[in-house]
């Protein structure tokens, strides 16, 4: 075992020799080395959110025309230090009237839900926090914790705009939490684990996005949902809602709302790559020829989910500012006459095809696979056409009669 | 297995204090200075009228209801979808009746109209 192979457990089993060498009890140790090691992540997790807001500034001024930060060093990448600096310093007013405890409860239960996500997210098949069997679930309910912030966030502060960003965060996540979870069933199907080391394993020769495409997408617009951000970002809503739930908020309290925001795009981001883009890997097999074997060390591998990752909280960022914000009433039923629907066809459809197909040769499993997705997404794409058509044909119809009569 | 949990739980532990040391940092440091003005709820300007913790609509708890069903659900649904390879073909349809039967609850809603934001 040496330091590039498999640097987590070489540094583990050194410190812990080390705390053990010094008559401590072997589980004082063990817990001192898990708490090192989870500070260590953290750092990391809180250093690359304070460069995700320097990429989000930076891509919003591209998308806008501007150019975005550019005084405080080099490409302006210290001003996320700055802004951390202003806001630390800033007076921390709360709202007469708040319910104090939710309202100082609430920004750190919506860092610490993101947090919390970062235990599980496999860096690398040797850097990961923990690889829980029941993976998938602890997402799921990790992810609903920081609506849960949102909710108290907007129902503590005693204020009407802030009330109704909550009220409409609490539809948000009773409606896209099923597709969601639906389409979080299909990756455990295919790889028959609900473990994300499991499941990226699982994706080494072929992605789960190929054999179904269709739960990828949908998975990332319930995720967008999840994460309240454009078009789905009712609960902010800057126009109507001024700021939504945390329009109470002032210096430090809301960075973190602010920062947990985009450490959860990023971090959904990366929990796309792992359930449909191959996590780490994902080489279609190129690691086994003999020249590319450096992709399976866990710092090359850690490299490849960071940039997944990025590209996912890139893709979330590039939906956020091309697209207008959208109703709440279409915002339901979009979700509960369209995904959940299509979510639970495509869920039967991989059930039965995994268990059909499952005999046959690998290219034959992908294509009917693919080919069954495509086909749906065909038919769902007619349905709609048809019901367009329809809604078109009616709408013609009635200024006509209106010149008969 | 226990230590898996331990280190969940380690790491809930410290998810809870990284946010809480710049907050409790921004309160040594910041300046405090209140006065009713300030502190009053924000209204663009115009004072509150009436209570700010108003009644959710009816519409919310429909869904909310709605919701509910099909949570329930899809916990039932993942011991099946991860032993579904294992599984013969009838249990696989079996779970497919399942998820019919609640596509027809689905169904029943949205020919109710409950599914309409009115």
């Amino acid at each position: 075992m040496n330091f590039l192979n498999d640097p987590i457990n070489f540094v583990a089993s050194w410190l812990h020799g080390l705390l053990t060498g010094w008559r401590l009890p072997d589980g004082l140790a063990t817990v001192i080395v898990y708490f090192i090691g989870i500070v260590v992540l953290v750092i990391f997790a809180m250093t690359l959110d304070i460069g995700l807001v320097w990429v989000e500034r930076k891509v919003v001024a591209r998308f806008q025309d501007r150019l975005g930060p550019n005084r405080i060093g080099p490409f302006g990448l210290i001003q996320p230090v700055a802004d951390i600096i202003k806001l630390v310093i800033k007076e921390d007013i709360t709202p007469a009237g708040a319910d104090k405890i939710i309202y100082n409860i609430a920004p750190v239960l919506a860092a610490m839900s993101v947090i919390a996500l970062w235990a599980i997210l496999p860096l690398s098949s040797k850097i990961f926090g923990v690889d829980l069997n029941v993976a998938v679930l602890y997402l799921v309910a990790a992810g609903a914790l920081g609506t849960l912030a949102i909710i108290m966030a907007g129902w503590s502060s005693n204020n009407k705009y802030a009330l109704l960003g909550a009220f409409r965060m609490v539809a948000n996540i009773v409606s896209y939490e099923i597709p969601m979870v639906v389409t979080l069933l299909i990756p455990v199907i295919l790889a028959d684990t609900m473990s994300v080391q499991g499941i990226t394993q699982a994706q080494s020769g072929m992605w789960f996005a190929i054999l179904s495409p269709l739960a990828a997408i949908i998975f990332l617009i319930s995720a967008i949902a999840e994460l309240g951000r454009s078009p789905f970002d009712l609960t902010e809503a800057e126009s109507e809602l001024t700021a939504g739930f945390n329009v109470e908020y002032s210096g430090m309290k809301f960075g973190w709302f602010y920062a947990s925001e985009l450490l959860h795009a990023f971090t959904y981001g990366g929990f796309m790559a792992v359930m449909f883009f191959g996590g780490y890997g994902g080489f279609f097999g190129l690691e086994t020829i003999p020249g590319f074997h450096w992709l399976t060390n866990p710092f090359v591998e850690a490299l490849v989910f960071i940039a997944k990752g990025m590209l996912g909280y890139w893709v979330i960022m590039w939906i956020k500012y091309s697209m207008p914000r959208i109703r709440i009433d279409h915002m339901l039923a979009f979700n509960w006459k369209f995904l959940t629907p299509l979510s639970l066809v495509v869920l039967v459809d991989t059930a039965v095809l995994s268990k059909l197909l499952s005999g046959l040769p690998a290219w034959e499993y992908v294509l009917g696979m693919f080919l069954s997705n495509v086909i749906i997404a065909v038919i769902t794409v007619e349905i709609l056409r048809g019901y367009g058509r329809k809604q078109r044909l009616a709408e013609e119809r009635l200024p006509a009669q209106a010149v008969h009569n | 297995m226990q230590s898996e949990w331990l280190y969940v739980g380690l790491f809930l532990l410290v998810g809870i204090i990284v946010p809480v040391v710049p907050l409790a940092f921004a309160a040594l440091i910041s300046p405090r200075k209140p006065n009713p003005i300030k502190q009053s709820t924000y209204e663009c300007g115009i004072e509150t009228v009436g209570d700010s913790w108003v009644q959710f609509k009816a519409q919310y708890y429909i869904f909310a209801l709605v919701f509910l069903v099909f949570d329930v659900e899809t916990v039932f649904l993942f011991p099946w979808a991860l032993s579904l390879k294992q599984l013969p073909l009838y249990v696989v349809m079996e779970g497919i009746i399942f998820i019919a039967i609640l596509v027809a609850g689905l169904v029943y809603t949205w020919r109710k109209g409950l599914l309409e934001w009115v």
